[in-house]
């Protein structure tokens, strides 16, 4: 479909691009989409460091002596490649950039209900980034980026409360995201947008947002109280003082498994919307798919002890988070089982963001799966703290998130840019990371259950094959990362007009013109039908 | 009408719409910090359910007298606070300044009690720490008594800095006369603020200091 494309597709002449230059138009802005934009690009300087600091990790772990880093310095490159990721990639990386582009366009409003917020909380986001990017330039720091007490609370000599201030100001960015896109949702819907007419999008939005309003704030507390403990030498986690490690855990926890549905619910999203729009159909099960996003949010709630069965936690509570954990997986399956049942006698073209979408759906199913060996209590004795664990969480992770990331930048590139991509580059790209990702990370679940612990620099010969193989796997995945950023960057100049909808693509969004103007629809839109009204045989009516 | 334009941001649809926005805005954000204390409070929970001696002994070290009268302060600010609101609704410019620095003097007074109070702690050697002494069974657990104690007041305590701020600033506004009948969401919102950080306090109250006063 990049192929014969009519001429008459134009830019706009003004739109939110160009309606303003300079830099203080970007910096003082406060358009959701220049603000997504802010975002975009904070997030991938952040990948860029993330993956530098994973780069170090798979070099070390190419021979089995610990040649290339002191233990130490080991310990520091895997907390931060851990710290950056998680809270300064892939916790933002849907909302903040794709949701914060999207959520208003989709629902048919001018902008999110408090525009000044959403630019603050961008500044929140750079200023923890600062705090961090120092704690790293200073020295680093090597808890790991869980800061587990009281290691982080009394022992660890680097610059953990740097990282601390850094991570605790960060979690206010993501509330102030969450808070924005639930009032917006509430309150600014188009005429006609009931919810049930509303894209799955939204619903997973709203879902992450609810997640992030919840959980965020009880992990900023608890990462205060370890910063309360370095200073103050209050003793809460601490056992010399009377205090507890393991409420550190719960309370650690308590946020951090919601934050993984935090970074995997708006993938979901992306996913929906692709899955129906490449296989030219409705989604299989509305209400189905919209609701197993809330269910995945509350559920999601109650499962923080299975992180923590070998610690010394009650064997009961164990039995009691082993059957909630396995409870999540019923929400979880119902998505992959409805987007199959979507593609199921639909006209299904395989474009980038497509190829990305079913990645997904099997990437995350693995990582499903072996989630569920995780929450049995028995095996996870065996594999807690094995590599079955890395590979595990990166199958969701990378696998799922990052990969719903990278479909839905495609899939709305058009939309973000006015321009499109360059379509046999990006499938292209797209399955360099499909078999560059599960190279890197399938051999990690044989080495953990071989028995192989994560966070050491040496291992025993005997795991060097495998190693090798990630390793190769990972310089698969960065040359797979390294082409889209590529000719993204050369699609802003040298793609050609999108039009305002080069996917015949049903929703809101889709319905002013690519980029749109700063206000987005030239007046407010009147909804007159359910979300993906598509049909399978309008294929003809196409280019 | 005609301050509409200056009023209405240009996202909304209409008053009543930026108005319910920010009216649920409030309750929202209020809900993530119902978390952040929640935190703490279950923490607190737990440790008192285990050491239930070491933190009644630590709770009889608090001045009972002191942090009654600061409750009564606070409950006072939250009637001012209502106050100010009910004048905004009515344009009652003057009475809202009034009850607005009314207010703030309030929580000022109620801080000023706490720093007293800090200090005679302070002095008493019960701030947790190589310097913490206590003279009981079980100092230990007394002292992440005291933990809490801190760490609870302490981030109260800069809620009720934060709000006295925000107080200030609504004055300063109310002064410039940007409120009317139609528009004072500011205010409203604040007084949310305000209401939910007395009854944290309403709270922290009995479980900090009447540990041993029940029964």
């Amino acid at each position: 479909m990049n192929a014969a494309r009519p001429a008459a597709n134009q830019m706009p002449k003004v739109h939110y691009l160009n309606v303003d230059y300079g830099i203080r138009s970007w910096l003082f802005t406060i358009d959701h989409k220049r603000i997504a934009l802010l975002y975009l690009g904070s997030i991938t300087l952040f990948f860029v460091l993330g993956g530098l600091f994973a780069t170090a990790i798979r070099l070390e772990l190419l021979t089995p002596a610990g040649d290339l880093f002191e233990s130490e310095t080991y310990n520091k490159m895997f907390t931060m490649h851990g710290v950056v990721m998680i809270f300064f990639f892939l916790i933002p990386s849907i909302p903040a950039t794709l949701g914060n582009f999207l959520v208003p366009m989709m629902i048919g409003a001018r902008d999110l209900a408090f525009p000044r917020i959403n630019l603050l909380s961008w500044y929140i986001y750079t200023l923890g980034g600062l705090f961090t990017l120092f704690a790293i330039l200073s020295g680093g720091v090597d808890t790991g980026w869980t800061f587990y007490t009281p290691y982080s609370s009394t022992y660890s000599n680097t610059n953990v409360m740097a990282t601390a201030v850094g991570v605790f100001i960060l979690g206010f960015s993501s509330i102030l995201t969450g808070f924005n896109f639930i009032i917006t949702i509430h309150k600014m819907r188009a005429p006609g947008l009931t919810w049930f007419r509303l894209p799955l999008f939204i619903w997973a939005h709203y879902a992450t947002s609810v997640i992030m309003i919840l959980g965020t704030p009880v992990v900023a507390i608890a990462i205060a109280l370890v910063g309360l403990e370095r200073l103050f030498h209050i003793g809460i986690f601490n056992p010399a003082l009377g205090g507890d490690p393991v409420l550190f855990q719960h309370l650690f926890w308590f946020y951090s498994h919601p934050a993984v549905y935090i970074m995997i619910l708006p993938s979901m999203g992306v996913i929906s919307e692709i899955v129906c729009c490449f296989s030219r159909k409705k989604i299989f099960g509305y209400s189905f798919v919209a609701f197993s996003s809330i269910a995945i949010a509350l559920l999601g709630f109650l499962v923080w002890g299975h992180h923590m069965f070998v610690s010394s936690q009650s064997m009961y509570a164990g039995m009691v988070f082993s059957i909630l954990s396995f409870l999540v997986a019923i929400p979880s399956a119902v998505k992959v089982f409805n987007w199959t049942a979507t593609m199921y006698k639909g006209s299904v073209m395989y474009n980038a963001p497509m190829l990305y979408a079913m990645g997904f759906i099997g990437l995350f199913t693995m990582g499903g799966l072996t989630g569920l060996f995780l929450s049995t209590l028995a095996t996870d004795v065996h594999l807690h703290d094995t590599y079955f664990v890395v590979a595990h969480f990166h199958y969701i992770m990378v696998g799922g998130a990052l990969m719903g990331y990278l479909g839905g930048i495609h899939f709305w590139w058009p939309k973000i840019s006015g321009r499109l991509y360059p379509e046999a580059w990006a499938r292209f790209s797209a399955l360099i990371i499909f078999v560059g990702f599960n190279l890197t990370f399938f051999p990690q679940f044989i080495l953990g259950y071989l028995g192989m612990p994560r966070r050491y620099h040496a291992y025993p010969p005997e795991f060097q094959v495998l190693n090798v193989m990630s390793t190769a796997g990972a310089s698969i995945l960065a040359v797979g990362y390294a082409i889209p950023l590529i000719y993204l960057f050369w699609s802003l100049r040298y793609g050609p007009a999108a039009g305002p909808n080069p996917w015949q693509a049903k929703g809101l969004e889709w319905q002013t013109s690519s980029p749109p103007p700063t206000h987005n629809f030239p007046e407010t839109p009147v909804v007159t039908e359910e979300a993906y009204e598509y049909y399978p045989g309008a294929e003809a009516e196409r280019v | 009408m005609s301050d509409q334009a200056t009023t209405l941001a240009p996202q909304f649809e209409g008053l009543a719409q930026q108005k319910e926005s920010a009216i649920f805005g409030m309750w929202v954000f209020l809900v993530t910090e119902v978390m952040f204390f929640g935190g703490m409070f279950a923490g607190y929970t737990a440790y008192r359910y285990r050491f239930h001696e070491a933190f009644t002994a630590g709770s009889d070290h608090l001045n009972l007298l002191l942090g009654g009268v600061n409750t009564a302060v606070l409950i006072l600010s939250s009637f001012t606070m209502a106050m100010a609101v009910h004048s905004a609704q009515l344009n009652r410019r003057r009475a809202l300044i009034v009850f607005l620095v009314l207010t703030m003097l309030l929580g000022s007074t109620f801080l000023g009690i706490k720093a007293v109070e800090y200090s005679h702690k302070f002095h008493e050697h019960l701030l947790p720490g190589p310097a913490f002494q206590f003279e009981g069974a079980d100092p230990q657990h007394a002292q992440l008594f005291f933990s809490f104690y801190f760490a609870m007041t302490g981030f109260h305590a800069l809620h009720m800095v934060i709000g006295v701020a925000l107080l200030a600033i609504m004055t300063w506004f109310a002064w410039r006369g940007r409120f009317s009948a139609e528009y004072y969401n500011p205010i409203e919102v604040s007084g949310l603020y305000w209401h939910f950080v007395d009854i944290v306090w309403i709270f922290l109250f009995p479980l900090l200091y009447l540990v041993g006063h029940h029964g």
